[in-house]
């Protein structure tokens, strides 16, 4: 174990990865000279020269196709995006190519790729640089979608998301980078894809809350705690495949569930969340299932308004004690 | 295993990658006269070249015509057979630009090299050598069809031949193009990558970061524009400010080339050269101009264009160029022609058959291939 920042732990996960399998490489913009946007692939193109550590031109549809090629032509991509806002820009390269081409060539391709980045608001950064696409990306059948919420599983969840041979979407947070935590140091240490993690074991209500709303979800569970009640917080990890058996497991003891989610929530993991334990754990809700999400609108950039936009503990709190009727 | 050009070469890509050559101070500046650029395009006009000079023996030439011929009778065939509503969906025919795939394929080590285009992908797919029942089978939506019924008409696909797709979205594969020429230059294997695309895609973003990419990283590709002058409805000068695409190179500062469609010598001539370069991690654009002889689609009755433009192009039909040069030159007779359009004929029908016997793909195969993960949990 070591304590290690965020941006550090993907950075061994990518580092462990490449010295393990020639035919991994890492291309995006500034990953090489500049070390990276927000520094994750530090010293990595010193380490691994420009043949596997690529810069490249502001061409996000560009890169990501070419990535997606050299998945075909049986290479390991990880494509770095600089913020996932500007995967839009690559959007047809992901959802038609990256998540398509195996199921319309009958399985003759495989596509093992990661699209990996920082995810959702970092701030006042405004709408173009503020959105959450787990949502989004989690939509299409062909992709994988994970969001880690601290450096230990996001090294693991790295690691299996570069060994694994379909595309993974891999979501990062601005704000997260500087994380410290514990991190296991070993090469073999695999967090396997799909599989969520009880973050701390409670009876009363089940908060179901993944990457920077997990922390949301503790800090509920902390004030929850002082009052007596207690909650268990499920970070899914993986978005698509969803761990919804461990959820389902949680609500069977719980009988309640509140879902924090960064996303908008029209048509979003949290509304996909409700109705599938609606479907699978509806004899056992003793209370609607409620969600704290950001709001229906684009994000803003007024200190007073993407605080009020964003999904807060407060909301979270007041949304765990109605489903337990002790508000 | 690497050679020693490939070293080189892989130097020049670190000097791109990584920065300013050799560390020195780059300082932008305005020069006080006017700038005057020279362009030179090499052409490969229809007709200029013989089969000696291309190396191809009477046996070469009876294969490519042969080949040229099972696109044109099977795409007729599924012409018939969407009438018949035995193919359903989008089919966009090849007729006329058959030159294109099989002086392309009579160009690179098939299943060595890697191909990828649109989804007017038919012809190409018989140039590689995809035989006539598993393209017929695919149209059909049958379990035997090279994509197991998955792709249809526009999505057929061949790994053993590495054919990378027929693609449906317009200009959406060409970078995926420019990253499998990115692999053979990554595992140093020497394949390159013929990325095909109309000219319609020109319009299309992707198209020109391709190009840049492919250029700035020295990629073993060869773009090649089949101009068959409309996309759609749209002619091209109705969309393009530039319509004389192979110049495009120049702002890439890859070379380009016009070559004429419509006769396969020129385009193998042609392609000939530029996979070379490729070879030498030289990519390059070719504007092919062809035609195609039917609409768009099988809905598309063409009325944008005139019935004299049309029957001007077949008179250069690629197909009826190289049976009189083959006349001319005693090459062959008009029997063994008709015989091999015949054999031809009884090859696409067959096809035809064993589409109809090939099964529907089983319920359950919804659910495969989707994902490589054998278990993934669908949602019900
Ligand atoms: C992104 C996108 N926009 C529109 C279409 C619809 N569409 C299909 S083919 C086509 C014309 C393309 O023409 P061209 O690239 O010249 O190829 P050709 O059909 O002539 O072979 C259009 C507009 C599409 N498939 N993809
Ligand atoms: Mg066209």
């Amino acid at each position: 174990m070591a304590i290690m920042q965020f941006r550090e732990a993907i950075r061994a996960a990518m580092i462990e990865e490449m010295e393990r399998d020639e035919r991994v490489f890492l291309i995006g913009e500034e990953v090489g000279q500049y070390d990276g946007a927000y520094k994750v692939s530090e010293g990595m193109l010193k380490r691994f020269g420009p043949k596997r550590v690529i810069d490249t031109p502001i061409s996000e549809a560009g890169f990501a196709g070419l990535g997606i090629g050299a998945a075909l032509n049986g290479l390991r991509p990880i494509v770095e995006f600089m913020t996932f806002n500007f995967s839009f820009v690559a959007f047809d390269q992901l959802v038609n190519n990256a998540a398509k081409i195996r199921y319309m060539s009958g399985g003759q391709f495989k596509i093992p790729i990661v699209f990996r980045g920082p995810n959702g608001a970092a701030g006042q950064l405004a709408a173009t640089h503020s959105t959450s696409t787990e949502s989004v990306y989690s939509y299409f059948p062909g992709l994988k979608v994970v969001a880690p919420s601290n450096p230990d599983d996001a090294k693991g969840l790295l690691k299996s998301a570069i060994r694994d041979d379909d595309p993974v979407i891999f979501l990062e947070s601005e704000l997260m980078y500087s994380m410290r935590g514990e991190v296991n140091e070993d090469p073999e240490y695999l967090i396997p894809l799909g599989k969520a993690r009880i973050a701390r074991e409670g009876e009363d209500v089940t908060i179901v809350a993944h990457s920077k709303s997990y922390w949301i979800a503790l800090e509920v569970a902390d004030r929850l705690a002082e009052e007596g009640y207690s909650a268990e917080v499920i970070d899914p990890r993986t978005i698509r495949p969803f761990d919804f058996d461990t959820v389902v497991q949680s609500i069977k003891k719980t009988n309640r569930c509140v879902i924090i989610d960064e996303s908008n929530p029209f048509a979003s993991v949290s509304s996909e969340v409700a109705f599938q334990v609606q479907q699978r754990a509806f004899d056992y809700l003793d209370a609607p299932v409620l969600r704290v999400t950001a709001k229906d609108t684009p994000a803003p950039y007024a200190k007073n308004l993407i605080e009020y936009y964003m999904p807060s503990a407060d909301a979270a709190y007041e949304a765990c004690k109605k489903v337990m009727y002790v508000d | 295993m690497a050679s020693k050009t490939r070293k080189k070469q892989q130097a020049t890509q670190v000097d791109q990658a990584a920065g300013q050559p050799n560390g020195q101070v780059v300082q932008l500046q305005v020069p006080s006269k006017p700038i005057h650029f020279e362009q030179t395009f090499e052409t490969y006009p229809a007709g200029a070249y013989t089969h000696e000079e291309l190396g191809l023996s009477r046996e070469d030439l009876l294969a490519i015509y042969r080949n040229m011929l099972l696109q044109r009778r099977f795409e007729e065939r599924a012409a018939q057979m969407y009438g018949k509503q035995k193919i359903a969906g989008f089919l966009h025919l090849y007729i006329g630009e058959e030159a294109v795939s099989t002086g392309a394929a009579w160009s690179i080590k098939i299943g060595h090299d890697s191909v990828i285009t649109a989804y007017r992908d038919h012809g190409i797919a018989l140039a590689l050598g995809m035989t006539a029942n598993e393209c017929m089978a695919e149209l059909f939506g049958k379990i035997d069809g090279c994509s197991r019924g998955k792709g249809g008409s526009m999505h057929f696909f061949k790994a053993e031949k590495k054919f990378f797709g027929g693609h449906g979205i317009v200009g959406g594969h060409v970078p995926l193009g420019v990253g499998i020429a990115f692999a053979h230059k990554y595992k140093e294997d020497g394949g390159v990558c013929l990325t095909f695309f109309g000219d319609g895609a020109m319009g299309q973003g992707t198209v020109h970061e391709s190009m840049n990419l492919a250029a700035l990283y020295k990629l073993p590709v060869v773009f090649i524009i089949e101009n068959n002058q409309y996309a759609m409805g749209t002619a091209v000068w109705r969309a393009f400010a530039n319509t004389e695409f192979y110049r495009y190179a120049a702002n890439y500062n890859m070379p380009g080339a016009l070559v004429d469609g419509m006769d396969v010598f020129s385009v193998m001539k042609a392609l000939r050269k530029y996979v070379a370069l490729a070879r030498e991690y030289q990519p390059s654009v070719l504007e092919v101009r062809t035609y195609r002889y039917r609409g768009h689609s099988m809905s598309d009755p063409a009325k944008y264009r005139t019935k004299e433009e049309l029957e001007a192009k077949k008179k250069e039909d690629p197909i009826i160029r190289l049976k009189s040069y083959m006349l001319q030159h005693g090459l062959s007779t008009n029997e063994e022609l008709d015989a091999i359009d015949a054999d031809v004929k009884k090859e696409v029908q067959a096809s035809v058959e064993f589409a109809e016997k090939s099964p529907l793909p089983p319920l359950e195969s919804i659910y495969e291939d989707v994902y490589a993960q054998p278990d993934y949990p669908f949602l019900a």
